[in-house]
């Protein structure tokens, strides 16, 4: 097994005549994921190397059963395409797009858990991967083979390179997703850990978070009370001085709380050895699984 | 964008917000010109984002115009905290009956917005909710509904404030909601929110930090600037949309993604480097944003040896190599450049560095071995 995506997805693209939406919807294709339908409004009729167009998801659901999206729309028009999938019964929206207006993501937010029929990844996540079965999004997959390690991230470049050490240690992964940086993210860390507990093909969880928030700290708490997976921990920002922004809008250290060492802390309070370099994170996985 | 507080203010009014009449003024003789014109007494108050500027000297009371004229040519040009004062905000001085605190912040943990409010106001917030955090009423808003009159009401009778201004002071709580929405907010606060003698309520200050996301739907917003909070290196980042943020030491960094910037910022720095900034190239770099990240990262003369650490997802290894070629011809650097190239197109990427063959730049395999090495190289 794997969670959220694997053979039976069947992917709809917004913005797929994009350059980008083009490149990694093909990409995630030539990876065998099941890409069923693209959308761009007004591009109806048209294909993308053989991809169909639609002009609305509604029409991609009805004529292809689409059941998984990636937004790739610019992010003045994301907050609109995310919520066109959720009404078209979309269950998986990936939310690729980085740069929402952060009031967008909080009505989107509300209204996904209001009607509580989607699941929404991201914004501005790289996708979630499931080695052997399926890619949407911009993960390299060529990095990632099929294995028992399940790896989740607040930062795309980082799950490359966090992964990247695994695969050198032999491991390979279950799934690997990444939830994004943006200060609401549709999934957060506790609801990863949750599928990875109850996913048979997960021996081990990597989970690497960074500064700013408290998602950490919650998700330190909910290890406590329901993983008894190992986890193996991984915080960037150790070195990043308090009051600046760093970037994602997540990455903000104001005073002492969201900082590296007290994330650390909360998460070794609950049993998760926290690596302080990726390939370190790597060495404990190691350590733990012996692969 | 963190707000100075006239620019706040004048968001504020927009809104019907109620605040003192004032004017900004950059020099003595607009300031002077603003004060006759507001009248006497009124409070002259540095423009600069730092708590604590009366007490350092950077808000007085003039009674006419000379004493306006003095205060005035003190305070601008005035260095308060390493921050130099380049306007200052003249407005008529206020009878204070009673100090509040209300703000409405962006609670990312509840996803939701989060209205406070508190009798203790003019004073730091941070240390009444450590010392009495029962002092300060909180009502999270369900974004979907708004604000609601009840919501004032409960927050006011909370809080326990003074009777007879529970209407005026919800009122105001709404109005703040308002401008958090509509400018797109991610905080609004005011402290002190005051009651005049003759029972006027006001926001005497205003801190307001608007999201850089939403700023093209408010092209207004998006020309507000703070000159004595920038930068030199940050406003040249800026203008060329990169996320830059200055640093102390002497190994200029390039990444692309926040998360691995940060990283690799740890990574130097256990290798016994200092890093001089952070800089995240950002999702799907193209060359010519690689060019513009290159002369921002050597601009700060401090700069020994640069390293650039990519892992390409969206961002794709040739064009980031591209770049770099490009930026050697133009800006031709003089400093020795570390590169690790990993991820969408990291072949197409190395083989170009590798033809290209640039002077001083190394290619490095690992990020730790990246680090190392220009930490060496630093030296």
């Amino acid at each position: 097994m794997s969670i959220l995506i694997d053979k039976n997805t069947r992917l709809v693209t917004t913005g797929i005549t994009g350059s980008e939406g083009t490149f990694h919807t093909l990409r995630n294709r030539d990876y065998g994921t099941n890409v069923v339908a693209g959308v761009t409004p007004g591009k109806g009729g048209q294909n993308v190397d053989g991809i169909p167009v639609f002009n609305t998801i509604h029409e991609a659901v009805d004529k292809q059963g689409a059941n998984t999206a990636m937004i790739f729309v610019p992010p003045r028009f994301a907050a609109d395409s995310i919520l066109e999938a959720e009404e078209a019964g979309i269950e998986l929206i990936i939310a690729i797009t980085e740069g929402i207006p952060a009031h967008d993501e909080l009505r989107v937010y509300q209204i996904i858990k209001k009607n509580g029929r989607s699941r929404l990844i991201g914004p501005n996540c790289p996708g979630i991967l499931s080695p052997g079965k399926a890619n949407v999004g911009i993960i390299p997959a060529t990095f990632f083979k099929e294995g028992n390690v399940g790896l989740v991230s607040r930062s795309g470049t980082l799950t490359y390179q966090v992964g990247n050490e695994l695969a050198q240690q032999g491991f390979g992964n279950s799934t690997i997703v990444g939830i994004g940086g943006d200060p609401v993210p549709g999934t957060d860390f506790i609801d990863v850990l949750r599928l990875f507990q109850d996913d048979e093909q997960t021996e081990l969880i990597v989970m690497c978070g960074e500064i700013g928030g408290d998602a950490e700290e919650r998700a330190a708490d909910f290890i406590g009370e329901y993983v008894t997976k190992p986890v193996v921990g991984y915080i960037a920002g150790f070195t990043a001085p308090p009051g600046k922004q760093m970037g994602h809008a997540g990455a903000i250290v104001s005073g002492s709380s969201g900082g590296a060492a007290a994330k650390a802390a909360a998460l070794e309070a609950k049993g998760v050895e926290v690596g302080r370099t990726p390939t370190e994170v790597a060495e404990i996985a190691m350590g733990k699984l012996g692969a | 964008m963190d707000l100075l507080e006239y620019q706040g203010k004048q968001l504020f009014a927009r809104h019907g917000v109620p605040v003192p009449e004032g004017k900004p003024a950059r020099t003595v003789e607009e300031a002077v010109a603003a004060a006759d014109e507001i009248g006497y007494p009124c409070a002259v108050k540095a423009q600069v984002q730092i708590g604590g500027r009366g007490k350092l000297g950077g808000i007085k009371i003039a009674n006419n115009s000379d004493e306006a004229r003095q205060h005035a040519g003190a305070i601008l040009g005035m260095d308060i905290r390493g921050l130099t004062v380049y306007e200052v905000w003249v407005e008529g001085a206020s009878e204070i009956a009673s100090e509040y605190y209300a703000s409405v912040v962006f609670d990312r943990s509840a996803k939701a917005p989060l209205v406070m409010l508190s009798t203790k106001g003019g004073m730091d917030i941070e240390a009444v909710a450590d010392e009495d955090p029962d002092a300060i009423a909180r009502l999270h808003v369900d974004p979907l509904l708004g604000f609601q009159p009840f919501h004032g009401r409960r927050l006011a009778y909370e809080a326990g404030i003074d009777a007879d201004v529970v209407r005026p002071v919800g009122e105001m709580l709404a109005k703040l909601y308002t401008v958090f929405v509509a400018e797109e907010a991610t905080l609004v606060e005011v402290n002190p929110l005051i009651v005049t003698p003759d029972r006027q309520v006001k926001a005497l200050d205003a801190k307001v930090t608007l999201d850089n996301n939403s700023l093209f739907r408010h092209p207004d917003n998006a020309e507000l600037r703070d000159l004595s909070g920038e930068d030199p290196q940050e406003r040249m980042a800026h203008d060329r949309g990169l996320t830059y943020v200055k640093l102390d030491g002497n190994i200029g960094i390039l990444g692309n993604g926040a998360g691995l910037v940060m990283s690799t910022l740890d990574v130097v720095k256990g290798a016994g480097g200092e890093p001089a900034n952070f800089l995240d190239a950002g999702g799907g770099s193209k060359s010519d944003a690689i060019v513009s990240a290159v002369e921002v990262i050597l601009s700060d003369p401090k700069v020994k040896a640069v390293l650039f650490n990519i892992f390409g997802g969206i961002t794709r290894c040739d064009e980031v190599a591209r770049g770099l070629i490009e930026a050697f011809a133009i800006v031709k650097p003089t400093v020795p450049f570390v590169v690790r190239l990993d991820g969408t197109n990291d072949k197409e990427g190395r083989a170009l560095l590798a033809e290209a063959n640039l002077p001083g730049v190394y290619a490095e395999a690992t990020m730790d071995g990246a680090a190392a090495k220009v930490v060496e190289l630093a030296a």
